[in-house]
């Protein structure tokens, strides 16, 4: 499968500013060398708690934030340094849906304008045509052309964010990264909005790239799964072999952690203890060492390196 | 040892009056954790707003039912009375910590607040057991940490200090309201084995509000499941997970995404506005047995098992 999205040794830090004259005393390193491809038709589930650095990576990769390092190839051309100017056309190929549906739609824009804003921004249809254009998106993510002339207040939270779909939609974009795009969603009308993803996937042939902290949504919408903990890729593999054979202790713990919707599997946990140690300080060697329940001399010193330990099974972790 | 009987909270708003609570009762006994589940917008947090008396008036006002602590009908209390129950008898923990500290008083005082109102402590001594509760709720260096602001404290650990307030003077009841909602899933863990362990320790009852299903099939005993204000269907967390009867919780237990990457069944439409609710049962218009009696009527609050109750014509 040729690559829509290759990324290599991505790295994203942000200046610490302190003082009167804002010095920068140092770096957050928000994403240290991200690798991972997505091709067509395939979607790499992108997990981690908060602070782990997952939205900076969907962030970089749209050149949204601007990279530190490293490279981001679309459909095999490098993005990473092109100007405004030579980056507009790429912009068109890949699209973003945000998690909260109240806050990434203009409250003073009618949904049907803001579903041709992009159409009309990068010229793509003419005016005439993009009522027509416009009204088919609607219809594709299960609107009614008569609520284009609506206000994103008159819309429920679901409906919200399918408008945020057909805007991504709208300039044929070969990837969509979706940043936490069900988390504000209720279960029944979360179950809507993945199944229209799905169902838009397997049409379109998309790529995406689904930025979540929820394991059930990950584990049923990817294809493969990449866990970060602050700002490292700790393991990534296949979809059925992170969740039957996870390697590294972190993920271990994460699925361990979600509660099971089964009275009957109630079971006594070992519950990790402690929080995510601060972005600005990680910890030296291993960042999870502080939390691994197995962790050795050599983990609080020394970096483990991502490691292919099956076919496919990429884990960063010395006791592997 | 609280009983529940018919409440009703209604909303007076421009779009007109809302039935938030719409004739919700129930019981909770010693110790037991009883679950209220639902969306958006079903009732379950106004629910709890309404056992402690702390619906915003206007636009909100209980007009109907009975609330029953220890056989005080806490409805009849005035508000200086009520404010003996808060916090000594009932407390409620909040899902949002950040929101629900007061960000310029220092959280040691903050705990100490309800040992100095309700059990007449001094500060210092108040300060003191503040202390001993921050460890007991597992804070690292607990005297460093009483005189810090919430600012200073991580999510997790400013829940382990709203959990350490609420439990200052060991309430009979305790309400948490997505306790663990804003939390990542190992922190989550790590605060619903907290506030577990508590309860066992020192037999506090809970009602436990949220919205996922994981989280109740691993606290409850019993669960109720709200839609539109009402009640819609109660059982213990075994007979419910086995059997759902309500077609809304069949539907809601088959939109959760599981292993396998069938296609989720989704529940059609949306949660109707409560301010133009249909007559009838409120979820037909999604439902997918829906008849037209389901449309006309209103729909029974039965027992169709031994202690398992739906509101449905079908169940």
């Amino acid at each position: 499968m040729p690559s829509v999205l290759e990324v290599q040794d991505l790295k994203t830090y942000f200046p610490v500013r302190k003082g009167l004259l804002r010095r920068t005393v140092g770096h957050v390193h928000a994403v240290d060398g991200v690798s991972f491809s997505i091709g067509a038709g395939e979607t790499l589930g992108l997990v981690g708690e908060s602070g782990c650095g997952k939205t900076t990576v969907g962030r970089s990769v749209l050149r949204l934030i601007e990279p530190t390092g490293g490279t981001i190839r679309l459909g095999g051309r490098d993005i990473t340094r092109l100007g405004r100017a030579e980056l507009r056309p790429f912009r068109r190929e890949m699209q973003i849906i945000f998690q909260d549906p109240f806050s990434s739609l203009n409250p003073r824009m009618r949904a049907g304008d803001i579903v041709g804003e992009p159409l009309k921004v990068h010229g793509a249809v003419p005016g005439a045509e993009r009522r027509n254009r416009v009204a088919a998106l609607f219809a594709r993510v299960g609107l009614s052309e008569a609520q284009m002339d609506n206000y994103p207040h008159q819309f429920s939270g679901g409906q919200r964010q399918r408008i945020g779909v057909a805007r991504a939609l709208a300039l044929n974009p070969k990837l969509i990264v979706g940043d936490e795009p069900v988390s504000a969603l209720d279960v029944s009308i979360q179950a809507q909005v993945i199944n229209l993803l799905t169902d838009l996937q397997r049409e379109l042939g998309l790529a995406y790239l689904f930025i979540s902290h929820n394991l059930a949504v990950v584990e049923h919408i990817s294809h493969r799964i990449a866990v970060m903990y602050l700002g490292r890729i700790v393991e990534h593999t296949d979809r059925e072999t992170l969740f039957r054979k996870p390697l590294h202790p972190y993920t271990e713990a994460l699925l361990a952690a979600v509660p099971v919707p089964d009275p009957a599997a109630r079971r006594a946990k070992r519950v990790l203890q402690g929080d995510v140690p601060s972005p600005l300080h990680p910890p030296a060697g291993c960042h999870f060492h502080t939390r691994c329940p197995y962790a050795e001399a050599r983990c609080r010193s020394e970096t483990p390196r991502l490691r292919e330990i099956e076919p496919g099974h990429h884990v960063a972790c010395h006791l592997r | 040892m609280l009983v529940v009987e018919n409440l009703q909270t209604r909303f007076y708003t421009r779009a007109g009056m809302v039935k938030a609570v719409d004739g919700v009762s129930f019981t909770l006994g010693r110790g037991e954790t009883l679950a209220i589940v639902g969306e958006s917008g079903c009732g379950k947090s106004v629910t709890a707003l309404s056992l402690m008396r702390l619906v915003a008036d206007p636009p909100g006002r209980i007009v109907g039912g009975s609330v029953r602590l220890e056989g005080t009908e806490l409805l009849a209390l005035d508000e200086a009375a009520m404010r003996r129950v808060r916090g000594k008898l009932v407390s409620m923990i909040f899902q949002e910590p950040m929101t629900s500290l007061n960000p310029v008083m220092t959280i040691g005082r903050q705990i100490g607040e309800s040992l100095v109102l309700h059990e007449g402590l001094s500060r210092r001594a108040a300060l003191a057991r503040s202390v001993g509760l921050l460890q007991l709720v597992g804070i690292p260096e607990p005297a460093q940490r009483a005189r810090e602001y919430p600012h200073q404290l991580s999510g997790g650990m400013r829940q382990r200090t709203m959990i350490a307030m609420a439990l200052a003077c060991r309430p009979r009841v305790l309400i948490a309201d997505e306790p663990t909602s804003a939390l990542d899933v190992t922190i989550q863990a790590q605060i619903l084995e907290l506030i577990g362990r508590l309860q066992r320790e020192l037999g506090t009852a809970m009602i436990m509000i949220t919205h996922d299903l994981g989280v109740v099939a691993e606290t409850a005993e019993r669960v109720i499941v709200m839609y539109a204000g009402r009640k819609v269907e109660e059982a213990a967390v075994g007979e419910l997970f086995a059997r759902p009867l309500h077609p809304y919780t069949r539907g809601l237990m088959n939109s959760i995404p599981r292993r396998a990457a069938v296609r989720l069944q989704e529940i059609p439409g949306m949660v109707p506005a409560l301010s133009n609710l249909p007559p009838g049962c409120a979820f037909a218009p999604r439902c997918p047995q829906a008849s037209a009696k389901c449309r006309a009527m209103e729909i029974p609050y039965e027992e169709k098992q031994p202690g398992h109750w739906a509101a449905c014509l079908y169940a």
